[in-house]
């Protein structure tokens, strides 16, 4: 546990443990397969505890240390947590209250260390973590995609003062300069002179105000001449210059103002000296007189631009309040090291970030204020990038940017509206033997339903918003009201179906003439891929028809030639010599993993290439998870002598994407899945699925063959790529030498 | 090349000439200052021996012509320092040619031009400082004529002035006496003996030659501006510069002494009233002061011995000041005013409209320059103009010692004005501003204004001197109980300017002189910690604050000179100028002479 305490907030950090629901599943122990009756599920499904690892921050007001107090005390109960990590200015003020009222020893930490740990932390973890900050665009915040190198950087750090500090490795930092201008004289020399005195008044009061009354400009100094001899008239020559006299009075909200961009303008100033002096241009921006307000980001932003004439770019986090607690943390924690493992941050435990329209966020702000957000779990596993990748520090998952589309945007904000009614019905179905699924129900559907209303008010919450952050923040919403799976009977059910067609299925294929028979093979992936139920206009069919047939799913398929079609050239590919191995990411369960990819990595075994079949590792939607991909290929072995053989002598790998989303971060990727493609050289990637392929990575440039193949079972998606519901993508794509 | 001609005999007025016959050199600029006469006047000076230049042997001539002419000829006019290929971002506008570069005048480039500077600069240096040495007499490319008659010699030493006025006159030093060497070949060159020059009456008092009546009109044009060059290369009295400053006018006045009985007698009456009323008072209306202590004494200046007077008032009473030299009929003895700073681009039309007044604007940064550099070439009447702060660490030891600035480049020039501009300076006419913040004089008494209710500098200053900023300050110690040993900062930093005032109870008990004193060493620090960066950025070890945010003010100095010294462990040197605000002035002066000599 730790405590970043400065002077206003306490920021506490604490890790527990969270147990959860968790789908798994199981094979039956058969003793003969003739045995089985046809009704019978192919394996059984069992729900257990998991407990996994998370990390919550919570934001306090000061006012309420007391509150904070007995809330850590509260989840103290049965912990052995003797000593507390606590940093921050107040970590010094404060240190006995805290020691006496919850008889912990109190483990002072280093403020810029902990805060730098912390940045380092969320820069590595949280997708879409730094922004920079336009104003008068919209949205006003661009996201950065997270470059897998984050070093070297400089964080300017505003608190009372300024500090300013290279951070070179992640144990490698230098305090390289600061000021004593800062926040503090933001808010003393404000408070003196507007008699005002809080530091959010002082900021609304500045955002009311006139500079130009104060300060005196250029084109005071120069009358009009500054046209003609080519200087702005509007820079400020000298800050509260105009206010040398007594004759005059002056508007509180005119010298807040004059004073912000005197504060501002000298922080920027001094960062862009010091980003030159250490060769650096990437800045990151901290400390109470940023947090979110923008205000300050957008005075910061200005000058920094200004004084670098657009080479050095302002920098903002998003959870830029937490870095001290969460390197307190980490600091605390060291010897667990955090950092070996991956995190996740939970859409659902969060508090996004704040809208910047002043009126409005004031607002939220008091409301906020005492009670903020952000929790991380840890991932099982590590992740990192797929070393295919061409360019991993310019790799965007996301197809389309929502925040910047606000057309697009609208539409799947009421797209997951109008599906949510579903949703919760299929989660109330997925737990018909319990008592209060209903209720746990109707609370995921307020909770889902608050963060999308959030999300239309504020797009920009929780990073760049995009159809995969919906659909992870669904998952991550029913995961907390304890749906970890609502699909794992429908799955069960239609593998079920689909194994027992999988003989007759290849069979039939095996009849065919090669070229047919790859064609054939294509087309049962696409049509396997109409099985999906995240797309409303599939499931609506599935629903009322649960015998909806693969072959009916071929014929709705649309004629070639496709919406996206290079088929031409993969089959002119694949008389060539065969690729080593192959790296599927497979979609579905059912008919989809099992009539639709099966027969296709048959046929690349048979070919010669070996098979890496990466499957979610956790639950998301209908998507076919690790744990069942495993049972199946099991079953399919039983039956495929191509099949058996191939995982006998390992040709056919499976593994987990360390993944629990619909959707495809390449970025993020299991640290075993990895570590087989550079193994088994990897010289294939095939990405099935409307949420792998096309919302994600429709634009992902690998360093090696790709085939992205999906369809397209959104009317609207299908009008906006040009096509009609149902439309086929297969794109082949060869990496240019 | 005509242009050059002219301005060839006109550099030597700027030279010193302490022992030049004084009636007629008075007489000559007496007879300029009225406009339209200036025929008369050079006609009116019998005795000069000079008639016989128009008449001089047509080769000789020629050969002014053509050395005047060449590139680097006689001296440097405004163009000839404009080298487009020195990138910086502000090419100074009107760099003084040295003469040297009459030598090297095929070799234009960039590196040449800026050692070429250097040399310059500390050839100036041998000759300079006229009041202790007699100053040798100047001789322009004329002295190359050997059948000149030297009526008025003084009997200074020959060879070693004779191009140095050029140098004088452009950038207020003198020149190298490598110039003889220039000479020399001139003479030969022009087929007459090998003979050293003889030393040669000033040009400017030498009467203007007759127009021969059968000339080319270029040649006319030509004989002409020599002859108007001959009357006009010394502006009329009185001498002024301005530096119109966002707060403060920075007027310098050049008082002649050496005005003879005769000179006196024609003086219109105007000229002697402001003479008058400039020089026996230190205070004019209510705002308007005379800095006593900073007269330059027996100054030469453009050919004529004198005191340098600096004025300010406030910008704010501009409109009284032209309104005053609209009822006095200024324009009637002047007809442009060299002024800087952003005011003379503000104020250019009130000028004009109200007074009549031409105001000739100058480039504020090129002045500050080269009246900083001319100010310390000529030391402070027998001290030295700059100096620094030794011990600046230790207060007990800390102390004003002088500093020799004879080879000053480069430099970091920090101008603390209302806003502070800071330049990269490499030579004299090689520089660039780097940055600048508009934290500076003016948020310093703007602040102090609102928190403490003062009115004036001295006011603010006053409080300042008697407050404590540790109450006002949030200090290292405050925040982490001691030092902060991880940064290896010490409990006595600021660690937040004015960070003990967010809290109620100190805002309710601070006092005014407090508060003063907290702006004062906020803003300063602030300054310097911007000026060290600068200086690190540019690989400068010498920082120049100059600017009249140090006037009558050793706290920030000190506190400067401190904080280069302690942040950069001993790398840095803060040096200070006793002139501070009045570079720009004193620059806008020199252009006046430079100015009129290019008429």
């Amino acid at each position: 546990m730790a405590l970043f305490l400065c002077g206003s907030l306490t920021k506490l950090a604490y890790y527990s443990t969270v147990q959860h629901k968790v789908a798994k599943v199981r094979s039956f122990d058969h003793s003969g397969k003739d045995t089985e009756p046809d009704h019978e599920p192919p394996y059984e499904i069992s729900v257990q505890e998991e407990v996994t690892a998370r990390l919550h921050f919570i934001k306090f007001e000061n006012t309420y240390i007391e509150a904070c107090l007995d809330f850590i005390k509260d989840h103290l109960v049965n912990t052995e947590t003797k000593v507390i990590q606590a940093t921050g200015g107040g970590a010094y003020k404060f240190k006995d209250l805290i020691e006496e009222k919850l008889q912990l020893k109190v483990d002072k930490e280093d403020v810029m260390t902990c805060l730098i740990k912390g940045c380092n932390f969320v820069l590595k973890n949280i997708p879409h973590e730094a922004f920079m900050y336009q104003k008068d665009s919209n949205p006003e915040f661009r996201f950065q995609t997270n470059h897998p190198n984050i070093f070297p950087y400089l964080l300017v750090n505003i608190g009372s003062g300024v500090s300013i500090v290279k951070v070179e490795t992640e144990d490698r930092f230098e305090w390289v300069g600061g000021s004593s201008i800062g926040g503090g004289t933001f808010w003393g020399l404000g408070a003196l002179l507007t008699k005002t005195k809080k530091f959010d008044e002082l900021l609304h009061l500045a955002s009311k105000g006139q500079h130009a009354n104060v300060d005196m400009l250029v084109q005071d100094i120069y009358g009009g001449a500054h046209q003609t001899l080519g200087l702005s008239g509007n820079l400020i020559a000298s800050s509260f210059g105009k206010s040398a006299t007594a004759d005059r009075e002056f508007s509180k909200e005119d010298m807040a103002k004059s004073l912000l961009h005197m504060i501002s303008n000298d922080i920027g100033q001094l960062a862009c000296l010091y980003a030159t002096l250490h060769g650096l241009d990437r800045v990151y921006f901290g400390g109470f007189f940023i947090r979110g307000h923008p205000v300050t980001m957008r005075t910061i932003t200005y000058s920094i631009n200004f004084f670098s004439k657009g080479e050095v770019q302002a920098l903002f986090l998003r959870h830029e309040g937490y870095l001290g607690a969460i390197g307190a943390f980490l600091k605390g924690a060291e010897q667990d090291n955090p950092n070996q493992y991956s995190w996740g941050e939970n859409y659902a435990g969060s508090s996004g970030l704040m809208s910047t329209a002043p009126e409005l966020c004031l607002a939220q702000r008091t409301r906020s204020g005492t009670f903020d957000l952000l929790e991380m779990d840890r991932l099982e596993r590590p992740l990192v990038s797929l070393p295919l990748l061409q360019d991993p520090s310019s790799y965007v998952p996301d197809t389309v940017d929502l925040t910047d589309d606000a057309l697009a945007r609208k539409y799947w904000l009421t797209c997951f509206e109008e599906a949510l009614d579903g949703v919760v019905k299929r989660a109330v179905a997925s737990q018909p033997e319990s008592v209060d699924a209903v209720e746990r129900a109707e609370k995921f559907r307020q909770k889902y339903w608050s963060k999308l209303q959030t999300l239309r008010q504020q797009p920009f919450a929780y990073g760049t918003l995009t159809v995969r952050s919906l659909l992870d923040t669904r998952e991550h919403c029913l995961n907390e009201f304890s749906f970890p799976d609502p699909y794992s009977k429908v799955k069960q059910q239609e593998n079920g179906l689909a194994l027992k067609c999988f003989q007759s299925v290849t069979r039939s294929l095996d009849a065919l003439g090669w070229e047919e028979r790859q064609l054939a093979l294509v087309k049962g992936l696409l049509a396997g891929n109409v099985f999906d139920w995240g797309a409303k206009a599939v499931s609506d069919v599935l629903e009322s028809d649960p015998r909806f047939g693969f072959e009916e799913a071929k014929r709705k398929l649309q004629e070639r030639p496709w919406l996206v079609d290079s088929y031409s050239e993969w089959l002119q590919r694949l008389k060539g010599p065969p690729h080593k191995c192959a790296l599927i990411f497979a979609d579905n369960s059912g008919i989809d993993i099992i009539l639709g990819v099966f027969p296709f990595v048959r046929e690349l075994l048979f070919r010669g290439t070996e098979v890496i079949l990466a499957c979610n590792s956790g639950p998301a939607l209908n998507d076919v998870t690790y744990g069942e991909s495993l049972i199946v290929a099991e079953r399919i072995a039983a039956m495929d002598p191509i099949v058996h053989s191939a995982l006998q002598e390992e040709k056919l790998l499976l593994v987990q994407t360390g993944s629990s989303s619909p959707c495809l971060d390449l970025s993020r990727l299991d640290q075993g899945l990895a570590v087989l493609v550079r193994e088994r050289g990897a010289d294939l990637v095939v990405i099935e699925g409307m949420g792998r392929a096309v919302h994600t990575n429709y634009h992902a440039a690998l360093r090696c063959e790709s085939l992205k193949l999906a369809v397209v079972k959104n009317a609207w998606l299908a009008e906006r790529l040009g096509g009609r519901l149902f439309s086929v993508i297969f794109k082949y794509e060869v990496p240019a030498q | 090349m005509l242009k050059l001609v002219g301005v060839g005999g006109g550099q030597n007025w700027a030279c010193s000439v302490a022992g030049t016959g004084p009636r007629g050199e008075e007489e000559a600029a007496f007879e300029v200052s009225r406009p339209g006469d200036q025929r008369e006047a050079g006609r009116r000076g019998p005795g000069w021996g000079c008639a016989e230049i128009p008449s001089s042997a047509p080769e000789a001539e020629m050969l002014r012509a053509g050395a005047a002419g060449s590139p680097r000829g006689g001296q440097g006019v405004g163009e000839v320092g404009e080298s487009a290929g020195e990138g910086e971002e502000r090419p100074a506008r009107h760099p003084p040619a040295p003469a040297l570069r009459l030598l090297s005048r095929k070799q234009r480039g960039g590196s040449e031009e800026r050692k070429t500077s250097e040399h310059d600069l500390q050839g100036g240096r041998l000759s300079r400082s006229p009041r202790a040495a007699p100053p040798a007499l100047g001789m322009g490319d004329r002295g190359a004529q050997p059948e000149r008659p030297a009526a008025h010699s003084p009997g200074a030493a020959a060879g070693t002035g004779v191009a140095a006025v050029n140098g004088l006159l452009h950038n207020g030093f003198h020149q190298p006496p490598i110039q003889q060497q220039l000479f020399c070949r001139q003479g030969s060159a022009s087929g007459g003996d090998a003979a050293p020059p003889r030393p040669l009456l000033l040009p400017e008092l030498q009467p203007p030659p007759l127009l021969p009546q059968h000339d080319s009109p270029a040649k006319k044009c030509r004989l002409r501006r020599r002859m108007d060059s001959g009357k006009k290369n010394r502006p009329p009295f009185p001498w002024f510069g301005m530096d119109i400053g966002g707060t403060l006018v920075k007027l310098v006045y050049f008082e002649p002494k050496d005005i003879t009985a005769e000179e006196e007698q024609e003086e219109v009456e105007n000229l002697k009233s402001i003479r008058k009323y400039l020089t026996s008072n230190t205070a004019y209306g209510k705002t308007g002061i005379r800095d006593v202590h900073l007269e330059l004494k027996n100054l030469t200046m453009c050919g004529r011995k004198g005191n340098l007077h600096f004025i300010r008032f406030p910008t704010c009473a501009m409109h009284r000041f032209i309104q005053m030299g609209s009822e006095k009929n200024f324009s009637s003895l002047h007809t442009t005013l060299c002024a800087t700073g952003g005011g003379a681009f503000k104020f250019e039309e009130d000028f004009r409209m109200i007074a009549d007044l031409q105001l000739h604007k100058l480039d504020e940064l090129d002045c500050l320059i080269q009246g900083l550099l001319y100010v310390d070439s000529v030391g402070f009447n027998g001290k030295p103009e700059c100096y620094y702060f030794e011990n600046p660490t230790n207060p007990e030891l800390c102390q004003k010692k002088p500093y020799c600035l004879d080879n000053p480049y480069p430099m970091l020039l920090v101008n603390m004005g209302s806003g502070v501009s800071i330049l990269a300076v490499y030579s004299k006419d090689n520089y660039k501003r780097v940055t600048g913040t508009s934290l500076g004089g003016g948020t310093f008494l703007g602040l102090c204004c609102l928190l403490t209710g003062c009115e004036t500098f001295e006011e603010a200053l006053e409080m300042a001197a008697k407050g404590d900023s540790t109450n006002v300050d949030k200090l290292v110690k405050d925040i982490y109980g001691g030092d902060y040993e991880r940064f290896g900062l010490q409990g006595s930093a600021v660690a937040s300017s004015f960070g003990n005032m967010m809290s109620k109870e100190k805002r309710d008990s601070i006092s005014k002189e407090d508060l003063a004193r907290a702006t004062l060493v906020t803003i300063t620090n602030n300054i310097g910690s911007i000026a060290r960066m600068c200086a690190l950025n540019e690989k400068i070890d010498r920082v120049v604050f100059v600017g009249n945010f140090l006037r009558i003010n050793m706290v920030s100095m000190k506190l400067l000179a401190y904080a280069m010294d302690f942040w950069s462990k001993g790398q840095l040197k803060a040096l200070f100028l006793e002139h501070e605000g009045y570079f720009g002035a004193v620059g806008a002066l020199l252009e006046l002479f430079k100015m009129t000599d290019e008429q």
